[in-house]
């Protein structure tokens, strides 16, 4: 072992011992106005040496240890390169499979507990927010972290607008898509410009503005305190409430003849958000087939290539921009509608941290991928409660792992196969 | 068909370009040539649009082009590729084409969504358009390919590709058979000639493989450091006493 | 009279802030001038500083030390301490490995890095906020008794004096010493001043170190100056030391001293004059507009774009 390896493990532990020891070894407390110092318990401390001891261990064999990892992944990664499918055939099958999913998730909510279908539809708000994301991110490669933003202005449109007007649901849900459209086109055209560091900084400043704007603009949003008494959406007319509160609907279970049941609201609202969702899933899916979609690729791919061949950055990045903020203005709508009540706790940057971490972990510009993402990141938190806490701290940490050894994410991209005819 | 006359530009103190002037006629060939740092790839980004030159006028078909924004230039059908290989990598080789053709396709939104008639067939149009190209570099069999994955003389004759299938009047190479084995350099040398021969486009060139500028330009400017040192036909510029001093000479 | 009275105080306030924004900016501008990425972490980094800080002074207190000089320097000296080791293994395990990727990939593992460590500290320290003891009290007042008094701390002073020293020695150290001057070879010119045998990563190491030891600094002052801290607070600090440097012109280290004063002065007045609720929303609104206008800042050169 050469001495110059086991110094810089050496430092290396040490460095750990320092960055882990003060924060996690010594807890402050705060009693009254005093601050007091109490040590952790012996567990933690005990911990934070191992970790010394393993950073150690793997930095003086570092190279033994990189060596034989590479080797089983490449092991792993050549036996997964199976002969491909014939394209045509796997096509099939894969929108077969997906449609049976789809049949499956229609049919599921008349067979579970309430919680779940309520949790269900809160994963189909993160799927749309994530594949609008998607879009922006994963294809046209402009990092946005006011994403929730968008988010906030759909959920605001539709609450406002039956607070003050008394709109329903069904009218809510373009208009607040495309007022969430129309900000992001009126935000995009003047930043897009920038570089894509900066474009990041400055879409999370947006995202901030937007959100003490909805904080301190009381008299219109009601500041922190929300707005409650959003009303369910009804089906052509027919409301889900034991009574009905509008004058002219009917109630859906008094027209049925069926008893008044709280599921039927949840179920109903389940299934609006899966319908939307599955929209969400096959418009952008026709977009990246299209001339838009492909220019949005091109141009995360290589700007200056893109631009000399006629492609006008702006155009190019604000339609991306502006298609993402619709759907989250979509998601925004439903979201409202779902929980009754909105207040600007829910759009803080944890929410638009969360939705990238899904689309990252998922696999930049892969649908499937991030759809699978999005239910893993919405209900792992909840099967493990206990562990919930640490949820933020394991996405922080995923993310960094992902861009070191998987930026392509968990289910990366397919690229589409096209046929081609000779010509003469 | 080009003009550019006393073309300047200028970063910070430093005079990349000065008062240089070169012209391109239908189905011709230029070359620029220079030794390395003389400003030829400056004076490509200014007709590009890439650079706004400080100084100058530069005119495409009678119209003054310098300062436009570059997407408006390549679709007046002047297009370019680029020192360093500059494709979609990680998109296939007939993305790449297809992303090219961007101006020709129906690019409405809710036509591609219904996937109306006449989106198709200006999709089904842009197609048979890449396999011919593709077919016509050698490519075909990889179209489905990602262009990252190519070899890099494959991805030099994609990038060529992917220029022409823009239709363009004026196609600019920047020194395309750079790390081109001489074989590959041959191919490179037949196509340019049949690009001008059989599709009626006008190149202009920067190359620093002598052979293929002598063999099939029609005109050759000089640059050195910046300003113009001669121009003329292939013949001329070998026997030019101050090429020969500047550039020749030292080589 | 009262209302330049008021005024001044606004600025007196302004001045303290953004000196401390200014030292945070440090960090950004460093990292950007060399490796040109955003590092989303340092606001955490910042905030660790002033944690350490804390945790410095509470344990000095619990053992009976109590001569203030003491305690400030242990509690600087340890705050940068771990600080910089914060930094620098964060540049070793989140940043280097990325390092030439597509541009996306470093900005989204910084991000993932600030998430982490903001919820690290939350985890080991709890998310309510801490009270931090004010060690420097008093100061002078102007103006007469019964209307407004204008107010200058000692602790205003502290913070300015220290920032002083910080950026004097710091500008000595750039251009005078052997790894500040490869620090301003590697900036020009990474692969160059690899080929001439400067060893890049050590030095990139050593600008994440520098940076970070100078957000401690920051956390330590302006947690005696806020008299609080908590988890979240190195998040909106880093993205307003951010908004500094970009002002000042990114990669310019009297840019962001500069801008950071711009900044903390602009949010001051705003507060005096308009609301503390819309100090932010200025900030970023200043952000966006110098971006949209000047991107390269105030003092910041000129970017050509290479094809």
């Amino acid at each position: 072992m050469p001495a110059q390896n086991f110094k810089h493990a050496l430092f290396c532990a040490v460095i750990t011992l320092i960055i882990a020891y003060p924060i996690l070894g010594l807890n402050l407390e705060a009693q009254g106005i005093n601050v007091t110092l109490t040590g952790a318990d012996t567990f933690t401390i005990v911990s934070v040496f191992l970790a010394a001891v393993v950073v150690f261990l793997f930095q003086l064999f570092r190279d033994n240890i990189m060596g034989s990892l590479q080797g089983a992944l490449s092991g792993l990664s050549s036996g997964s390169q199976k002969e491909p499918m014939a394209e045509n055939k796997r096509a099939k099958i894969e929108s077969w499979v997906l449609t049976g999913i789809v049949v499956l998730a229609l049919f599921w909510p008349f067979f579970v507990s309430r919680g779940a279908v309520d949790l269900a539809t809160l994963v189909l708000i993160y799927v749309m927010l994530a594949l609008g994301l998607n879009v922006v991110v994963g294809l046209a490669g402009l990092l946005d972290l006011g994403y929730v933003a968008f988010y906030a202005v759909g959920a605001y449109t539709f609450a406002l607008l039956s607070q003050y007007t008394g709109i329903s649901f069904w009218v809510s849900l373009p208009l607040g898509a495309l007022l969430a459209a129309l900000f992001g086109l009126v935000l995009g055209f003047p930043v897009l410009r920038l570089r894509g560091d900066y474009l990041a900084i400055v879409t999370l400043g947006f995202g901030e503005i937007i959100r003490i704007l909805l904080n301190n603009w009381t008299s219109l949003t009601g500041g922190p305190n929300g707005i409650g008494g959003i009303p369910d959406p009804t089906l052509f007319g027919m409301e889900f409430g034991r009574r009905v509160k509008e004058e002219g609907n009917t109630s859906f279970h008094e027209t049925f003849g069926i008893a008044y049941s709280g599921e039927h609201k949840v179920i109903f609202l389940y299934l609006i958000a899966l319908v939307l969702a599955v929209f969400t899933a096959l418009v952008i899916r026709r977009f990246m087939r299209m001339p838009v979609g492909r220019a949005w690729e091109a141009l995360r791919e290589d700007e200056i290539a893109a631009r000399s061949l006629g492609l006008s950055r702006t155009a190019v990045k604000l339609s991306a921009f502006t298609i993402g903020a619709f759907f989250a203005g979509f998601a925004g709508t439903v979201f409202a509608s779902k929980q009754g009540f909105i207040s600007p706790e829910s759009f803080v940057f944890l929410e638009s941290a969360i939705i990238l971490a899904i689309v990252v972990l998922g696999g930049m510009g892969s649908q499937i991928g991030v759809v699978l993402a999005a239910i893993a990141v919405t209900i792992l938190p909840e099967l493990a409660r206990e562990f919930s806490e640490y949820r933020m701290l394991v996405f922080g940490a995923a993310m960094v792992l992902m861009m070191v050894w998987r930026p392509q994410g968990l289910m990366p991209m397919r690229r589409i196969h096209i046929e081609l005819n000779k010509q003469d | 068909m080009l003009d550019v006359k006393n073309l300047s530009m200028r970063f910070g103190g430093l005079l990349a370009v000065d008062q240089v002037s070169l012209d391109v006629k239908e189905r011709e060939i230029v070359s620029v040539i220079g030794p390395n740092g003389a400003g030829k790839t400056t004076v490509f980004n200014c007709i590009s649009g890439f650079y706004k030159p400080t100084g100058g006028t530069i005119s495409f078909q009678g119209e003054e082009v310098q300062g436009k924004p570059d997407y408006q230039i390549s679709r007046l059908g002047m297009v370019r590729t680029f020192q360093h290989v500059r494709l979609f990598n990680q998109m296939t080789v007939v993305e790449n084409l297809l992303v090219a053709q961007h101006r020709h396709l129906n690019t409405n939104l809710i036509a591609g969504l219904l996937k109306t008639p006449g989106y198709r067939d200006r999709e089904q149009k842009a197609l048979d358009r890449a396999a011919y190209w593709l077919d016509r570099v050698g490519l075909l069999e990889l179209a489905n390919r990602e262009a990252g994955n190519l070899a890099y003389g494959q991805q030099r004759r994609l990038e060529i590709a992917r220029c022409m299938v823009t239709e363009p009047n004026l196609l600019m190479l920047d020194e395309p058979a750079a790390g081109l084995n001489p074989a590959e350099t041959k191919d490179l040398n037949q196509l340019i000639v049949s690009l001008k021969e059989d599709y009626c486009v006008s190149v202009l060139l920067i190359e620093h493989d002598m052979s293929l500028v002598m063999d099939i330009s029609d005109r050759i400017n000089v640059i050195n450091q910046g300003r113009p040192l001669a121009s003329g036909t292939p013949d001329e510029i070998r026997q030019n006493d101050d090429v020969i001093k500047a550039y020749l000479g030292e080589a | 009279m009262q209302d330049l009275l008021y005024f001044f105080q606004q600025l007196i306030n302004g001045l303290t802030i953004g000196s401390t924004y200014a030292l945070i900016a440090i960090g950004y501008t460093m990292v950007y001038g060399i490796i040109g990425m955003i590092n989303f972490a340092h606001g955490e980094i910042y905030m660790i500083g002033a944690y350490t800080a804390l945790i410095a002074i509470t344990g000095l207190a619990t053992l009976g030390i109590a001569w203030l000089p003491l305690v400030l320097l242990v509690a600087l000296v340890c705050a940068m301490i771990v600080s910089s080791s914060m930094g620098w293994a964060v540049e070793r395990v989140a940043y280097r490995p990325v390092r030439g990727r597509h541009r996306l990939i470093p900005l989204i593992s910084a991000i993932g890095m600030s998430i982490f460590l903001q919820n690290y500290v939350h985890l080991a320290q709890g998310s309510r906020n801490i009270g931090f003891p004010s060690l420097i009290q008093g100061g002078f007042t102007f103006g007469s008794e019964g209307s407004f008094q204008m107010s200058l701390s000692y602790m205003q002073i502290t913070i300015f004096i220290t920032t002083l020293i910080c950026m004097t020695a710091l500008s000595l150290f750039i251009s005078r010493s052997r790894i500040g001057r490869a620090c301003r070879a590697v900036s020009q010119d990474l692969g160059m001043a690899n080929l001439l045998g400067i060893d890049t990563n050590r030095i990139i190491s050593a600008t994440f170190v520098i940076g970070a030891a100078l957000a401690a600094v920051a956390g330590l002052l302006l947690g005696m100056y806020y008299g609080s801290i908590d988890p979240l607070f190195g998040f909106i600090a880093g993205l307003k030391a951010f908004t500094a440097a970009v002002l000042g012109g990114i990669g310019s280290i009297p840019g962001a001293m500069l801008g950071g004063l711009i900044l903390g002065v602009a949010e001051s007045m705003t507060s005096g004059y308009l609301s503390g609720e819309y100090k932010d929303v200025v900030s970023f609104g200043l952000l966006i507009l110098i971006l949209l206008f000047k991107p390269t800042g105030l003092l910041g050169k000129p970017e050509v774009e290479k094809i």
